[in-house]
């Protein structure tokens, strides 16, 4: 955005956290339900002081099971909602996200994530990939996921995250991690544009005038259940056809193609440099959307390159989906950093052993 | 000869977490004293935590320890109580992991009033996370998440503890510490569940936003707000505006204790069916 009197670039210097609140405020979310869990307090702290400037609605719950709940009133009442929390937290929220599915209400859902299984740690990790993308909740729920890989993506996917949510009528997920969520670095305000109102004729907000409607995951006469079945697995494939994205990075002539998303795909991509100064033609597929997966993308560079190197800050998670979407199996490679930030040598090492290079 | 703290101290451990000025620590001395003073084999004894703060405490205590997921260590408690309730089963938690998101789980038990012994270490916010307010941040003060002042309204934990069924509950402060000591004794002895709130201070996240100048500040705070239930009672109603009882609140002798009640329940079915067979 350029500021009409000095013809300079206006940047924001926040972080991750940060980015994602103003995305969520241009966005026109008014209501926001959270609970503390590290590393994405500056979310509920943020939304605290502003939502209630802006006349919007933060509230603190007693829990991630009474938070995701709240989400689903508000967002039931017909309002942009949103919520966030770490892995422990989204644990929790799985069958109120599985409701909202059900329900077909839209709302953002934050996770900026720590390490695992269990009480695991605060350190950055990718460990919630399966969780996020293959429908952590029960009965067969899925939901797009989003994968911000920049404090610029943190807002501009939070935006987008509230468009598809809308548009869909699905919870929406942005998957991030500590890193990604703590660091600060500027990004720019205004490159895209915010989702405008959308008219929303099934939210339950009183039935004057108009027949009653019903906001609900129950269907138990006949086979409704199995009708309502097949009517979100034809949303879920419209979601597929229409809203892949990844980014393409040095893919045209390259021969090493890794596939990495969020924190893990930034250091590849300082890795790519650096091995194409030594002459190795590496590239990238950095998925943004991991649900839906760019599938096409994947089988069609992994025909053309010689190796797709899988890096993930896990023990190997996305690669499954790198296996469904290729038939070039013999092609896939995996690296795994579980709980921790590879460094860009480390990444750069492998590519050179791939390449055959020893030094 | 001083007291020998280490006796109950894992080795290695330390130093622990807590930040200066923390109370956690008189805390964590006093239920070592009382555990001495009962002379409570540590084999025979389980402390289960949730998640938070005070939940590091029982990292530290060498006895049989379970830090478990957040809210949930007295459901954690309640297993290992009726999987083995010849066993001592204190559990312990915070003000936000006891009564936000294992407030549920604290009314139940309280209901079932088995015998546990509930340690719930209140220092009025959320500590661990940077100072969110809890469901006992007063009134008005600030928050990381109450950037305007306290809006919620507070759970005062002995009545909820009450009004839900435990069949002991008492109050103490990292401030009145032989008062403290006196009461853990009587708690871990109780038979059925017992609750102390242990008033604590977070001068890290909660005192110096709230006009706290240090941890000394807050433990005055302690001195002049609580005093003992026979005193408080004492008073005519209108001075005991600001001022909190101390001491065992409430005690009921005799009351029905779960894993009692199960077991005799289990013997009357298998004398019934042996008396068919």
């Amino acid at each position: 955005m350029k500021d009409a009197d000095a013809g300079t670039v206006h940047r924001e210097f926040v972080k991750g956290n940060e980015a994602i609140c103003h995305g969520a405020l241009a966005a026109g979310c008014r209501h926001y339900f959270g609970y503390p869990i590290t590393p994405q307090n500056d979310i509920p702290e943020y939304m605290s002081t502003h939502m209630a400037a802006h006349g919007g609605v933060f509230l603190q719950a007693e829990s991630e099971v009474a938070t995701i709940n709240m989400l689903l009133g508000a967002a039931a009442a017909g309002k942009r909602v949103m919520t966030s929390s770490s892995g422990p937290g989204i644990s929790l929220m799985q069958e109120g996200i599985s409701y909202m599915a059900g329900s077909e209400l839209p709302a953002v859902i934050v996770n900026i994530s720590r390490s695992g299984p269990g009480l695991g740690g605060i350190a950055p990790s990718q460990g919630d990939y399966f969780q996020a993308v293959k429908g952590g909740g029960h009965g067969g729920c899925r939901i797009p996921v989003l994968a911000p890989h920049s404090v610029q993506e943190m807002y501009e996917l939070t935006m987008h995250a509230f468009e598809l949510a809308d548009r869909y009528r699905t919870p929406v997920m942005i998957l991030g991690d500590a890193i990604i969520g703590q660091m600060k670095e500027p990004y720019t305000p205004g490159l895209c544009e915010p989702p405008g109102p959308i008219d929303k004729p099934w939210a339950t907000t009183g039935c004057a005038g108009r027949p009653r409607q019903h906001v609900k995951s129950l269907y138990l006469k006949d086979d409704d259940i199995e009708r309502h079945n097949w009517k979100l697995h034809e949303k879920l494939q419209r979601i597929e056809k229409a809203e892949v994205r990844a980014e393409s990075y040095h893919l045209e002539d390259a021969r090493i193609v890794l596939v990495a998303f969020g924190t893990a795909a930034r250091v590849c991509k300082t890795a790519i440099q650096w091995a194409r100064k030594e002459g190795i033609a590496a590239g990238m597929i950095r998925p943004v959307t991991l649900f839906p997966f760019p599938k096409t993308l994947v089988h069609e560079t992994a025909g053309k390159a010689d190796l797709l190197l899988v890096v993930e800050m896990n023990t190997g998670q996305m690669v499954e989906d790198v296996m469904i979407s290729t038939s070039h199996h013999d092609k896939v490679r995996f690296m795994g950093k579980p709980c921790a930030m590879p460094t860009p040598d480390d990444i750069l090492a492998e590519i050179r052993l791939l390449a055959g290079k020893t030094s | 000869m001083a007291f020998d703290y280490n006796q109950y101290i894992r080795g290695g451990k330390l130093p622990h977490i807590w930040c200066p000025g923390c109370t956690y620590g008189i805390v964590f001395k006093s239920l070592i004293r009382s555990l001495d003073a009962i002379k409570q084999d540590k084999d025979d004894l389980a402390v289960v935590s949730g998640i938070g703060c005070a939940s590091r405490l029982p990292g530290y205590l060498d006895a049989n320890t379970l830090h478990t997921a957040h809210g949930r260590a007295l459901t954690f408690a309640t297993g290992v109580k009726m999987a083995a309730p010849g066993k001592r089963v204190i559990a312990l938690s915070g003000d936000g992991d006891a009564t936000a998101i294992g407030g549920n789980h604290f009314i139940h038990a309280c209901r079932r009033n088995i015998d546990i012994t509930v340690l719930v270490l209140n220092n009025y916010i959320y500590g661990m996370t940077g100072g969110q307010h809890s469901p006992t941040t007063p009134k008005g003060h600030n928050a990381t998440t109450m950037p305007y002042g306290n809006i919620d309204p507070n759970f005062d934990i002995p009545k909820l503890a009450i009004g839900a069924g435990a069949s002991f509950v008492a109050r103490g402060t990292a401030y009145h510490v032989p008062a403290l000591d006196k009461i853990l004794i009587e708690a871990i002895n109780h038979k059925g569940l017992s609750v102390v709130e242990i008033i604590n201070a977070c001068p890290t996240t909660h005192g110096r936003r709230n006009k706290f100048k240090n941890a000394t500040d807050q433990l005055l705070w302690m001195k002049d707000t609580f005093m003992p239930l026979a005193a408080f009672d004492k008073l005519p109603a209108e001075k005991t505006e600001g001022k909190l009882p101390l001491g065992v609140l409430y005690k009921k002798e005799n009351a029905p204790e779960y894993c009692e009640t199960y077991a005799a329940m289990s013997a009357g079915v298998r004398q019934k069916l042996e008396g068919r067979a």
